[in-house]
């Protein structure tokens, strides 16, 4: 799918579906625990804040659709076609969100990291330039508020838990801390949003970010790691291996019957 | 064919009879998701806001506004959906708050009040309640268990 377009209206694009992406790459994840959570009551927690999250992205793909279809004077692309019919070079997602769910401290782990981003990130969002993010932001926000404080209380569960709870959540520490640089470097076209006062300023949010998560981890005992190499490429369509396989399975049955209906 | 006037009262009172498809006792208007009826021409729009970006029942809810509207002779309805501003619980009616205890789901505190205090059982009227989960049954709903009957419950949360 290409889009000829001007540019500040592609860039807004790009960023919006870049929100968009993170949220549904997370939700594809996260939607492989529904029936194998822990317990029944947090089977049902991950999988409705799962439903919270493909519900904003949902928000997000028809507003970029519509920015497309503005431009382009055409009604051809739907929020659908913008989520089953890109290939992975065209996924604008956050690394974070593409990685394995591994066990469930892994799991809590990578959505407590984006829950805090996203609480952050809409906070501020919700007085952005541009109306309608601004509106997506608001509503999503009071979502979130409940996924931060139900990650954090996961987090510390674990972490101030057993012995194998603990090893558990710092494994998954090690596997997942260099994937959340990338939240705070912006891309090209973030820059972009930046500077038109559409999208929050990142140096911002990294420090609000790494506030929030350090408190938690202080009670969870966790030690908040030192600087390490940190992954890039996503926001930009470069990605790890794991995302063709999430695509793969998400994409196949409009893929395979493109008029298939419910 | 109706015949369209500039009154809305007749539509508004015809959205009375839209039950929430997941909380059947309470209608849209009780629920608050209906936030404006406009006649523009020959057309009636229904503007509606989601509850929850993810709610299901949205979906559910337009095109039952739509069945009864037509039902009732209204042959051109739109129905627009608004995210700004957003739902609040603050919006129900008491009616529905009422009715949804009586339902056996505790109804949600105000916004404003910021008090710690558990919602009261539906079931024995006990407030020494307790959280079982954020999460409920569906995604407007948080799990509670009363210590006093011991029976679970769902209470609606404070959005």
């Amino acid at each position: 799918m290409s889009f000829i377009l001007n540019q500040s209206t592609n860039q807004l694009i790009n960023y919006t579906l870049h929100l968009a992406d993170s949220n549904l790459i997370l939700t594809q994840r996260n939607a492989a625990w529904c029936g194998h959570g822990p317990i029944l009551e947090q089977d049902i927690a991950i999988t409705n804040i799962t439903l919270d999250l493909i519900g904003q992205s949902r928000n997000l793909y028809q507003y970029a659709a519509s920015l497309i279809n503005n431009n382009a004077a055409s009604t051809a692309v739907t929020e659908d076609s913008l989520a089953y019919f890109r290939n992975e070079r065209e996924f604008k997602n956050l690394l974070l969100t593409e990685q394995e769910n591994g066990d469930w401290a892994k799991t809590i782990l990578r959505q407590f990291f984006y829950s805090v981003y996203q609480y952050i990130l809409y906070e501020k969002m919700q007085q952005s330039d541009n109306e309608q993010l601004a509106g997506i932001a608001a509503k999503s926000l009071k979502e979130v508020a409940y996924h931060v404080t139900w990650s954090s209380e996961w987090v510390v569960r674990l972490g101030d838990g057993t012995q194998e709870s603990h090893e558990r959540l710092q494994n998954a520490l090690k596997e997942l801390w260099s994937y959340t640089g990338e939240m705070f470097i912006p891309a090209d076209y973030e820059i972009e949003m930046i500077l038109a006062g559409i999208a929050p300023d990142a140096s911002f949010l990294k420090e609000a970010w790494l506030k929030k998560v350090a408190a938690v981890f202080e009670e969870a005992t966790l030690t908040l790691p030192q600087d390490v190499f940190m992954h890039i490429g996503g926001k930009n369509g470069v990605h790890t291996e794991k995302l063709g396989y999430i695509l793969a399975e998400l994409q196949y049955l409009p893929r395979t019957y493109p008029t298939a209906t419910w | 064919m109706v015949k369209l006037g500039n009154d809305t009262a007749a539509i508004w009172s015809l959205l009375e009879h839209v039950p929430d498809p997941e909380i059947p006792v309470l209608s849209i208007l009780d629920l608050g998701v209906v936030r404006d009826v406009k006649i523009n021409s020959d057309e009636v729009e229904v503007v509606i806001t989601p509850t929850y970006s993810g709610c299901p029942a949205m979906d559910m809810i337009s095109m039952d506004i739509r069945m009864k509207l037509i039902e009732q002779g209204y042959k051109n309805v739109k129905i627009t959906t608004i995210l700004s501003p957003a739902w609040t619980t603050d919006w129900m009616t008491e009616t529905g708050k009422i009715k949804l205890n009586q339902y056996g789901i505790a109804p949600p505190k105000m916004s404003s009040d910021k008090t710690e205090t558990p919602p009261v059982c539906p079931q024995c009227k006990s407030s020494d309640t307790k959280l079982l989960s954020q999460f409920g049954s569906t995604a407007c709903k948080a799990l509670y268990q009363c210590n006093a009957c011991k029976e679970p419950f769902d209470y609606f949360k404070c959005h």
